[in-house]
C-alpha cells in the first residue's frame, strides 16, 4: 500500500490533558500500521464545534474554519485536510461549503482573514478519518494488517450524529450505516446489525447544559447495548466516546441501573487487533476500563 | 428592550418573515416549510420543545414575533442534523434554529439562565481567550455560573467524574494556568474581531 499523507486537523479535545487524548494516541497508533503519514496543520485553531454559534454568530464562526483551511492550503498545499473529531469535521466542511455558495461570505471571511495575513481559496477536500479508511484502505486493507482478531467480542457500533448526518459517508444511509460494523468485523469481532440506537443523539454539547435530558438519551444507548447483547460501544465521535462512557455512575445513581460498559474508539479496536500494545491503543484512557481489549493486547 | 429590537420593530412591523429573511442565518429558507412535521418527529430532545421546528415556521409566517424570539425552544436543538438528513424539502433547519437563537439573543430576547444559551456564551468567551478551548476552564465556569456556593455544590456533585478523568490523563488540573493555546494569538484575535464588526455592520444596516 502505498504511503498517504494527510493535512490532519486534531481539534481542541485530541490535546494532551483534554477528553479524547486517548483517541489521538490509538488515532496515530492506527496510521502508523496502516502507512498513513499524518501532516498536523501548524497553529490551527477550535472550530467552534456545535455549541459555538450561540455565541460567535454566522460570520465569525466560519472564520475560525476558514483560518483552519487557509493554514493547511499554505503549509501542507495539495494534501487532503482529514479531521478524527465529528464536530471538526462537520464544521470545518460545512464552512467550506457556505464559504463557496455565498460570495460575499466569501469575500467577508477573507476580510477577516487578511488580518491574521492568510488568505482563503477553498481548494482543499476536507473529510473524516473514517472516509479515508473505507474508502482509500477499504474494510479488506484492514483486514490484511489484523494479527490479534479480536475474536469472540461483541460489539455495538454507535455511529452516532455528526459523523453521519449531515454528510455521512458516500454510499451510506442516514438512518442505517454499516461502515462501523463492517470495520468491527474486519478486525475479527462480532458486530451487532440489529443495535437499534446507532444513530441515537447523546444530546452532544447539551450533556453539559441540560444534563437530565441528556442521560436520558444516553440511558437508551448504553441499555441497548446490553439488550443486543454487547461486550462494549465502539464509536467514531469524541464527544459520543465522553458523553457514553462518563456519566453512566451519574446514570446509575439516577436510573438504579448497574452499567459498566466500556466505549472505545474504532481506533483503540484496530491498535489492539493490528497487534500493538494497551498503551498505544490508549486502553490506560479508559474511565471504564475495556479488560477484554486489554487481555487481547497482553498475549 | 433593546434599542435593536425597537429598530427592527419599527422597520418590519408586521413582516416577521421578511425579518426572519433578512437576519437569520439561512432565514430565506423558512418560506419553503410545506409543514410536513417530519422535523419535529424527528427531533432526539423535540418532547422538550415548546414548539418544534414546524410549528415554528408558521408562527413566522402567521407573524409570532414575540413568541417565537421569546421560546427557548431553539435552544433545544443538539445538533444532531436529523431533521436536517430528513427534510424532504431539504431545509437547513438547524442552521436556521442557531439562527433564530442567535437573533433572539442578539435582540435581547433569549430568556434569562436559559442554559445552553449560556453554556454557548462560556464556550465561545473560553475559544477566543487562546484560540482552543481549556477545557477545565469551560467545565468550572459551567459549574460556577450561577455564583461561588452553587459552583462548590455542583464540583462537590461531580468529584468522582472529575477524578476518573483525571485518573485517565483526561482532564489536566495544570490547564488552570494558562493550557493549550495557538501561537499566532494577536492574528487569531484581529481575525475574529474583524468578522464579528463585518456581521454586526450588516445588521446595522439592514436596521
Amino acid at each position: 500500500m502505498a504511503k498517504i499523507e494527510l493535512s490532519f486537523y486534531p481539534g481542541c479535545s485530541s490535546q494532551k490533558g483534554a477528553t479524547s487524548s486517548n483517541y489521538l494516541v490509538s488515532a496515530q497508533t492506527m496510521c502508523e500500521e496502516l502507512d498513513i503519514q499524518l501532516n498536523e496543520i501548524p497553529d490551527w485553531n477550535c472550530c467552534g464545534a456545535s455549541i459555538g454559534y450561540g455565541g460567535g454568530g454566522e460570520l465569525p464562526r466560519l472564520a475560525l474554519s476558514a483560518r483552519n483551511i487557509a493554514l493547511s492550503e499554505e503549509h501542507n498545499s495539495g494534501q487532503e485536510i482529514v479531521a478524527t473529531c465529528a464536530a471538526c469535521w462537520l464544521s470545518t466542511r460545512e464552512a467550506k461549503e457556505r464559504l463557496h455558495e455565498d460570495e460575499q461570505m466569501f469575500k467577508d471571511a477573507n476580510a477577516a482573514l487578511s488580518e491574521a495575513g492568510l488568505k482563503y481559496q477553498g481548494e482543499a477536500n476536507v473529510r473524516h478519518m473514517v472516509e479515508v479508511l473505507v474508502e482509500d484502505i477499504g474494510f479488506d486493507g484492514i483486514k490484511s494488517k489484523v494479527k490479534k482478531p479480536l475474536e469472540g467480542l461483541k460489539i455495538a457500533g454507535y455511529v452516532g450524529c455528526q459523523t453521519n448526518r449531515p454528510f455521512g459517508i458516500a454510499g451510506e444511509s442516514f438512518e442505517n450505516p454499516k461502515y462501523l460494523d463492517n470495520i468491527v468485523e474486519a478486525v475479527g469481532a462480532d458486530s451487532i446489525p440489529t443495535y437499534e440506537k446507532k444513530v441515537q443523539c447523546c444530546g452532544g454539547a447539551l450533556a453539559f447544559s441540560e444534563p437530565e435530558k441528556s442521560q436520558e438519551m444516553i440511558k437508551g444507548i448504553i441499555e441497548a447495548a446490553y439488550d443486543n447483547g454487547a461486550d462494549m460501544i465502539v464509536t467514531p465521535c469524541p464527544l459520543c466516546q465522553a458523553n457514553v462512557e462518563i456519566y453512566q455512575d451519574n446514570i446509575n445513581d439516577t436510573y438504579g441501573t448497574k452499567f459498566n460498559m466500556p466505549v472505545v474508539y474504532y481506533s483503540t479496536l484496530m491498535s489492539v487487533a493490528f497487534g500493538r500494545s494497551a498503551k498505544d491503543a490508549a486502553l490506560d484512557g479508559q474511565v471504564i476500563p475495556a479488560k477484554q481489549l486489554e487481555e487481547i493486547a497482553s498475549k | 428592550m433593546s434599542d435593536l429590537n425597537t429598530a427592527m420593530i419599527e422597520k418590519y412591523r408586521s413582516n416577521f418573515l421578511k425579518e426572519v429573511e433578512a437576519n437569520v442565518e439561512e432565514g430565506e429558507w423558512v418560506k419553503m416549510c410545506m409543514q410536513c412535521g417530519v422535523c419535529s418527529g424527528s427531533c432526539p430532545l423535540g418532547k422538550h420543545w415548546d414548539h418544534p421546528p414546524q410549528e415554528i415556521f408558521m408562527m413566522i409566517r402567521a407573524n409570532k414575533r414575540d413568541e417565537v424570539l421569546g421560546t427557548d425552544s431553539m435552544w433545544m436543538c443538539t445538533s444532531c442534523y436529523n431533521c436536517i438528513a430528513r427534510c424532504p424539502r431539504g431545509l437547513p433547519i438547524t442552521h436556521i434554529m442557531h439562527g433564530l437563537a442567535v437573533y433572539s439573543k442578539r435582540l435581547g430576547l433569549t430568556q434569562k439562565k436559559q442554559p445552553t444559551a449560556e453554556f454557548s456564551q462560556i464556550f465561545w468567551d473560553n475559544l477566543m481567550k487562546k484560540g482552543r478551548v481549556n477545557e477545565l476552564k469551560l467545565g468550572l465556569s459551567m459549574y460556577f455560573k450561577d455564583g461561588f456556593g452553587q459552583g462548590v455544590k455542583n464540583a462537590m456533585a461531580n468529584q468522582k467524574l472529575g477524578q476518573n478523568m483525571m485518573k485517565a490523563k483526561r482532564m489536566n488540573p495544570m490547564e488552570f494556568f494558562g493550557g493549550h493555546s495557538v501561537k499566532d494569538l494577536s492574528g487569531f484575535q484581529s481575525m475574529v474581531k474583524k468578522a464579528q464588526e463585518i456581521e454586526e455592520g450588516n445588521l446595522k444596516e439592514a436596521k
